[in-house]
């Protein structure tokens, strides 16, 4: 992948050990994040996207969840092997995460302040007084009004939206060079999703900051995204610059979430979809797992595993891609 | 607030009027008769007639309850049978050990029960954990007599670590309030344990950890304030568990607190002692409910009291 990756995860595997055995929930993953710019990983619920973004963070229990195999470049280290003490120096400080619930992922006895002051007194060990003005600016660049008086106010004081910006504000307050956003606006009405968004990329500008941005929607692809990867099944069947993968997808799985997106859709005209469901971890085939629901399957498919193949500025994996 | 605490109190004192009514009603279905105890066994009935009518106890029941209540609300509980003596003082001179007693029984089992959960919590399903809650079905399963013969037997006796009973010093508390908190303690670290489970379940629990937060800081300092709540609560109803407990526990130490006074009120067929007891008793369980609902905001700021 290309020398300047902050972030580059190569052949990831992560299983988790469950009562019928053991189950394999990532495989093979590979994908890098450039420093400054933004990579798009979407997939549909259960293809293994969040479990990525939270192995990345080692933020899994384990048991029951383990990394199989792969490694995970960041900034000259390998998070996989990396001891919990060093790991746990890079958590909060230099990767910086947001997940998707805003309501339930504060801790409702503490004020916010407090909150965000905490991962400064982690990483630079300030005690409150000092840590205060930090927190305050970081409130600021988040888009909090009146940060001095929000500082002594609890969670359940806030709206969904403003608590979003807490966590935003909490996972940058340290500058991290990445920030992880887990599904960071799906819990949100559509306006407040649209302000995450800009603040998102307004934050991504002024402090130089990659982000790699789980989710489900392409329309939030298509506006924040330099590339993207599409997740399927627990593995990546396409990648590449993002305009080039919307402009002419060669996967048939990209190729139909396209198509079946809302923003493609035609007044009065039944939305497209894709058929079948997707097959859960421990009950995919050797082959391709895309195949029982493909409308270009071949015999080929059913039998081998496609790898990822270029296809100009991106990559696909499928045995008979889209023209 | 005001308008919480106003009603609570108006409640508290409905409870303890019920709480009046169940007493003197009890103390006559006991099929005993505290007449014949005072008078001795060979006395003429005459003499027991004019014990009967100096105690007032052959006024019809109504009668006797409205001069009870009356008095009780005075602050008078009546005069002792045996003892010659006023109730009320006597039972404020024994609280004092008591009170004691109580509060080293509720540092015990705070202080056994919520590391042995803590830990348990945080070793779940491994050796640890399974080590501590055989040890807490233990402690919860033992009686209170069994258990205080059995540390005076090891630590007083063949240990010589504490005096073997009496009042005065704080090694004197030390065995009976470990025997009247113990089981408390047992039934505390399963609470904390079930509690510190589901509160590292929540979403902000990974928060904290992916704040790059040491993961015994993550359970002390966002687990504990969130899953101690519900201990809170239980607390203040150990002060009634309690008061059972200490009729045991100073009859085998020796403590000179209510509960050795009630145990010989019941002996002596005191009536007006053991209704005593049993009113300052409940005063002090209705006390222990209130405090513990005040105390949750405290604690969690999204409880507000209506």
């Amino acid at each position: 992948m290309s020398a300047e990756a902050l972030l580059s995860v190569e052949g990831l595997t992560v299983g988790f050990n469950t009562e019928e055995g053991p189950v394999r929930v990532v495989e093979d993953v590979s994908f890098s994040v450039v420093a400054g710019e933004t990579l798009g990983l979407v997939g549909e619920s259960g293809c293994g996207k969040s479990v990525t973004a939270q192995t990345i963070m080692r933020l899994l229990p384990s048991p029951p969840a383990r990394i199989d195999g792969g490694r995970i470049r960041f900034e000259g280290e390998d998070l996989v092997v990396l001891p919990e003490p060093r790991m746990r120096k890079v958590r909060g400080d230099r990767i910086g995460m947001v997940f998707q619930e805003p309501m339930t992922s504060l801790n409702p006895t503490q004020r916010i302040g407090r909150q965000i002051a905490e991962v400064l007194a982690l990483h630079r060990g300030m005690n409150y007084t000092q840590a205060k003005e930090s927190v305050i600016d970081a409130l600021r660049k988040v888009g909090i009004g009146n940060a001095e008086r929000r500082l002594d106010q609890y969670p359940h004081e806030l709206s969904g939206g403003l608590r979003q910006r807490v966590m935003i504000a909490m996972a940058i307050v340290c500058r991290p060079k990445l920030l992880i956003a887990d599904e960071p606006t799906t819990a949100l009405d559509v306006t407040i999703q649209a302000q995450i968004m800009e603040l998102l990329k307004a934050l991504q500008r002024e402090l130089g900051l990659a982000i790699l941005l789980i989710t489900h929607d392409l329309g939030m692809v298509a506006e924040m995204c330099r590339s993207l990867a599409v997740m399927y099944a627990g593995r990546i069947v396409e990648t590449g610059p993002a305009a080039t993968v919307f402009a002419r997808p060669r996967h048939p799985y990209t190729a139909g979430l396209l198509s079946s997106s809302p923003r493609q859709a035609r007044r009065g005209e039944r939305l497209p979809s894709i058929p079948g469901l997707v097959p859960p971890p421990g009950k995919r085939s050797t082959g391709c797992s895309f195949a029982d629901r493909c409308g270009r399957v071949t015999d080929r498919c059913r039998r081998e595993l496609p790898p990822l193949a270029s296809f100009g500025a991106g990559a696909a994996a499928c045995w008979n891609p889209v023209p | 607030m005001l308008a919480y605490l106003a009603r609570r109190l108006a409640a508290s004192l409905l409870i303890l009027l019920g709480i009046s009514v169940v007493t003197f009603g009890l103390t006559f279905m006991i099929p005993a008769d505290p007449v014949a105890m005072i008078a001795g066994r060979n006395s003429t009935a005459e003499v027991r007639a004019q014990i009967r009518h100096q105690l007032g106890l052959d006024r019809p029941l109504p009668a006797q309850y409205a001069s009870y209540l009356g008095r009780l609300v005075q602050g008078d509980l009546g005069r002792s049978y045996a003892r010659k003596s006023d109730v009320g003082p006597l039972i404020v001179s024994r609280l004092p050990p008591t009170l004691l007693l109580m509060l080293g029984a509720i540092v015990a089992e705070l202080l056994i029960g919520l590391p042995a959960g803590i830990y348990a919590a945080s070793r779940r399903g491994r050796t640890g954990d399974k080590v501590a809650m055989t040890l807490s079905f233990v402690s919860v399963s033992t009686p209170q007599f069994v258990l205080g013969l059995t540390l005076i037997y090891l630590f007083a006796y063949l240990l010589n670590w504490f005096p073997l009973g009496g009042y005065g010093s704080l090694s004197h508390l030390i065995l009976p309030a470990l025997t009247l908190g113990l089981a408390g303690g047992g039934w505390y670290s399963r609470m904390m344990r079930s509690s510190m489970i589901e509160v590292l379940r929540n979403d902000y629990i990974r928060t904290a950890r992916a704040k790059g937060m040491p993961e015994w800081r993550v359970i002390l300092g966002h687990g504990l304030r969130n899953a101690i709540v519900p201990i809170v609560a239980m607390v203040g109803l150990d002060v009634g568990i309690f008061m059972s407990g200490v009729v045991v526990v100073e009859n085998v130490y020796g403590w000179p607190g209510i509960g050795q006074l009630m145990w010989q009120a019941i002996q002596s067929l005191d009536i007006p002692i053991i209704m005593g007891v049993t009113t300052v008793a409940a005063c002090f369980i209705v006390l222990g409910n209130l405090v513990a609902d005040l105390a949750a905001p405290l604690i969690d700021p999204r409880i507000r009291l209506r």
